[in-house]
């Protein structure tokens, strides 16, 4: 048995360690906003903050998530910066078919944290580990702004 | 469900309207647009035949239902995958119906040709661009008749002549005040015959078209809550996963399951004909086990297939006659006569769509049915493929569509869910069957490879005399719709664009030679043929005019005369992209206009070429014409993202094949544009009242030609195969 910190409350699943923190998320704890694209730390789908910091969690075994906090998508939006960029992206209609956007989002969030008036080049730095193959990339950048100006 | 207690038909220019009862009170409207017996190529070269009447029982899925609350439950026969169809339909039926988008709620259409074929294409489905242009009038109108028939419901009620009320956000308002809500009316509304004349509004009138307006299925896309197949749980499901063999064709000789299941959380390993199934209680468990499988395999015939040899047969196809496209006045002639002729040879490559859902599909055979929940843009061919997979007459089987998380064509393909119903029939519980992201790279069903070969007869001027066309590729029609090849093998798709060239010529000949596809299985690909052939035109007009010094948007600008709206979009991208203003060394523009899916769209790229090919893009203007917009804010998302689609294609993708099996398998060696890469967009739409055209597919049509001609003008290097990275360009 681990214990985990998944948004705030602590869950006890009994997977085994090795296995990638995404899939325990998805398929134990029904909580299928993080995505699976690519399984190799590629395409950004599957991010959610370990103690504040993006991190993909296709790559990361769950035995390494012990006592370190995971927030994913289902609870960002208890954060006024979480509502922000998910106002901000509906308001700039990012959204295209989605399926990478809750991790966009989740990046998008940790970067606001640490650069709160990122430029164009900070925006590209810190959203270049996401993919989005409907290539919303215009509108991301110009909601990322949009919070940013609030 | 809804059942009709009584059935009338009016019958008007384009559908059929039928207005019936829903099973707990309301109304409902039911239409049905069916083309039958008329194939994708003859709808290409020619317009259709008479509607088909409806049948009672096609009324019972209609498409717009108002319940006694007043709720409206717009049956969708269009899947989201993105594009924003789904909202752009609600928005005509909203319009007519006057409503607000928000009170109406989407439901996924079932699998029923009689009633949701697209009458563009001739079957149900999602593709080619159509969701918008083949719904405009018939929709409209099925709302359009509600609303006047709810306004007559309680002309009745109140004695007062119909033309005296009006309606509006959902009630019917009477002369003195008096309303009612449009649920108060649906049970008389619904004993009423659909009315014979149904006026549509005109443009000036509209609140909801053409305005920008939110896309329903987004809030749930940023809070997590969007449920995509691969999201599904069904009670008592298991995960599965499953290694097909990897050259095509090939099959399973023997499978030594030990280690695979051992692996924790493993249940079962499934043995089918070409593949290996890994049955388990989490994906981990399955992705783990089909890892662990070690499979010995009878390759079977393409074993030794590589690139160079697929490249060889389609290039030697290049000198077989081939089916005539069209011809015009005499190329041979003209070509011999000529002052000047230009000749040249495009190539583009294999690709895969690399959609972020993999192929994932719910599927469960259960001794009365067979129930699939998937995300499919061709619901009646899933239905056939589980019926095939699983024995089932194709009645049994009931299709739940979902949310696509990217499709751009490959999920107009049902392998995968063949393969899914196959693993449940052998099972007794339901299976969610995802792919690995290898899986689904090297068992995509890929963009053919296609070489087009040109030549140009010019007068002494310069100017186009004519020219001759050759295409040699794969005909995706034929394997997916044999029916709609004629015996020449003449593949409507294939040529679309190419066979009636927008420039004016008096001389010209198009064949298409279709080279029988080996070891790939190829398939439709965002921007289909239109995508194909503008990526050929407008290399090869670019080529002709800088061959006789000419400036690009002059020369295109007076071979289209006959076609104002391509002279109009073009002269607009040019103005906002500042063509003709100086450039500094290594900096180029690169034009491309087309008509592609009934939108007329010029193209131009702006960029900065390195020594070491880095190429710097400083803009990407688009300017679209798509006639009457439901929605600008999606027409220019689609503009955006298709086009950003197209160029990271053309930048880096590539399928190559050895020994029968594709190379490329993960996000890794067959890399996408990232945000770091992508240049805005800028979009410039032309306000228009034409009937609309699609928007889809057409900014990926463009951006490929603009973007190597934008090189050309840069750097003076030809790129006449695609990807840039195949000849070692890099972004900067």
């Amino acid at each position: 048995m681990l214990t985990l910190s998944i948004n705030g409350a602590d869950l006890e699943v009994d997977v085994p360690e090795d296995m990638p923190l995404l899939w325990v998320l998805r398929d134990v704890l029904a909580l299928t906003g993080s995505k699976y694209g690519c399984g190799i730390a590629q395409c950004g789908a599957c991010t959610v903050h370990l103690d504040g910091e993006a991190a993909r969690s296709c790559v990361l075994p769950v035995g390494e998530v012990k006592g370190r906090k995971v927030v994913t998508i289902e609870s960002i939006g208890n954060t006024d910066l979480g509502q922000q960029v998910q106002q901000a992206w509906l308001e700039d209609e990012v959204v295209q078919c989605g399926y990478c956007q809750c991790g966009q989002i989740m990046s998008a969030v940790a970067l606001l944290e640490k650069n709160p008036q990122p430029d164009d080049q900070t925006i590209d730095q810190g959203m270049a580990g996401n993919l989005c193959r409907c290539c919303t990339y215009t509108r991301i950048r110009s909601a990322i702004k949009r919070v940013a100006q609030a | 469900m809804a059942h009709p207690d009584t059935t009338l038909e009016s019958r008007s220019r384009r559908n059929l309207l039928k207005v019936g009862s829903l099973a707990l009170g309301g109304l409902v409207i039911g239409f049905s647009l069916p083309f039958p017996g008329r194939s994708f190529a003859e709808q290409v070269l020619s317009e259709g035949p008479e509607d088909q009447p409806m049948s009672n029982s096609t009324a019972l899925d209609a498409f717009i239902g108002i319940d006694r609350d007043g709720k409206v439950i717009f049956t969708v026969p269009k899947i989201e995958m993105g594009q924003g169809a789904q909202s752009g339909l609600a928005v005509m039926i909203a319009e007519e119906l006057e409503i607000g988008l928000d009170q109406i709620t989407l439901k996924e259409a079932p699998p029923n040709e009689a009633i949701y074929n697209d009458k563009l294409l001739n079957f149900q489905a999602t593709g080619g661009s159509t969701s918008i242009r083949s719904n405009w009038e018939p929709l409209r109108q099925a709302g359009a008749a509600a609303r006047l028939l709810l306004i007559q419901a309680a002309a009745q009620r109140w004695q007062v002549g119909a033309d005296q009320l009006r309606a509006e956000n959902g009630r019917v308002l009477g002369p003195d005040g008096q309303s009612f809500g449009y649920g108060e009316l649906v049970d008389d509304a619904s004993k009423l015959p659909v009315p014979e004349n149904i006026p549509l509004k005109p443009a000036e009138q509209f609140k909801l078209i053409g305005k920008p307006t939110r896309r329903l299925d987004t809030p749930a896309k940023v809070n997590g809550t969007a449920r995509f197949t691969i999201d599904l749980v069904v009670p008592g499901m298991k995960y599965a996963s499953a290694r097909a063999c990897p050259v095509i064709g090939g099959t399973v000789r023997s499978v030594d399951d030990r280690a695979a299941r051992k692996v924790p959380g493993v249940i079962d390993v499934i043995r089918l004909g070409d593949a290996v199934a890994v049955i388990g209680e989490h994906t981990w468990a399955t992705f783990a086990g089909v890892r662990a499988l070690e499979i010995e395999w009878d390759y079977g015939d393409n074993a030794d297939i590589d690139s160079a040899q697929m490249e060889r047969e389609i290039k030697e196809a290049l000198d077989k006659p081939g089916a005539l496209a069209n011809e015009q006045g005499d190329i041979d002639k003209a070509l011999k006569d000529a002052a000047k002729t230009f000749e040249a040879e495009y190539q583009m490559p294999f690709l895969a769509h690399a959609a972020l859902e993999p192929m994932t599909c719910v599927a469960q055979v259960r001794p009365d049915a067979v129930e699939l929940w998937v995300g499919t843009q061709v619901p009646v061919r899933a239905q056939t493929a589980a019926a095939e997979a699983s024995g089932r007459p194709a009645e049994q089987i009931i299709v739940n569509n979902q949310l696509i998380g990217g499709a751009f064509g490959r999920r107009l393909e049902v392998d995968f869910i063949h393969q899914a119903a196959a693993i449940a029939a052998k099972v007794d519980y339901p299976i969610k069957l995802t792919w690995l992201r290898e899986e689904d790279t090297t068992h995509d069903m890929y963009r053919p490879h296609y070489i087009d070969r040109f030549a140009a007869a010019l007068d002494a001027e310069g100017r186009l005399l004519g020219w001759r066309h050759t295409i040699a590729g794969a005909s995706v029609l034929a394997r997916f719709a044999p029916a709609a090849v004629p015996d020449s093998g003449l593949d409507g798709d294939a040529v679309e664009v190419a066979i009636h060239p927008i420039y004016a010529m008096q001389n010209l000949r198009v064949n298409y030679v279709p080279v029988p596809p080996k070891a790939l299985r190829q398939s439709w690909w965002r921007g289909v043929g239109p995508l194909r052939s503008t990526y050929m035109l407008e290399s090869f007009i670019d080529e002709v005019a800088r061959s006789v010094d000419r400036d690009p948007v002059e020369y295109r600008m007076e071979l289209l005369g006959s076609h104002p709206r391509a002279q109009a979009v073009l002269r607009l991208a040019a103005e906002q992209a500042g063509w003709g203003e100086p450039l500094e060394a290594g900096h180029g523009r690169g034009v491309a206009v087309q008509e592609v899916f009934g939108s007329f769209l010029a193209t131009v790229v702006e960029l900065q070429v390195t020594e070491d090919k880095g190429i710097k893009l400083k803009r990407l203007v688009v300017a679209v014409d798509c006639g009457q917009v439901m929605n600008p804010v999606s027409v220019k998302s689609q503009i955006e993202g298709g086009t950003l689609f197209g160029l990271s294609a053309a930048l880096f993708n590539e399928i190559t094949v050895s020994k029968g099996r594709v190379e490329q398998s993960n996000f890794h060696d067959y890399r996408q544009l990232r945000i770091s890469e992508a240049p805005p967009v800028e979009t410039f739409i032309v306000e228009s009242r034409e009937a609309p055209g699609g928007v889809g597919e057409a900014g990926t049509a463009m951006i490929a030609p603009a973007l190597v001609n934008a090189l050309a003008s840069a750097n003076g290097t030809r790129i006449r195969r695609l990807p840039l990275a195949r000849a070692g360009y890099y972004v900067i």
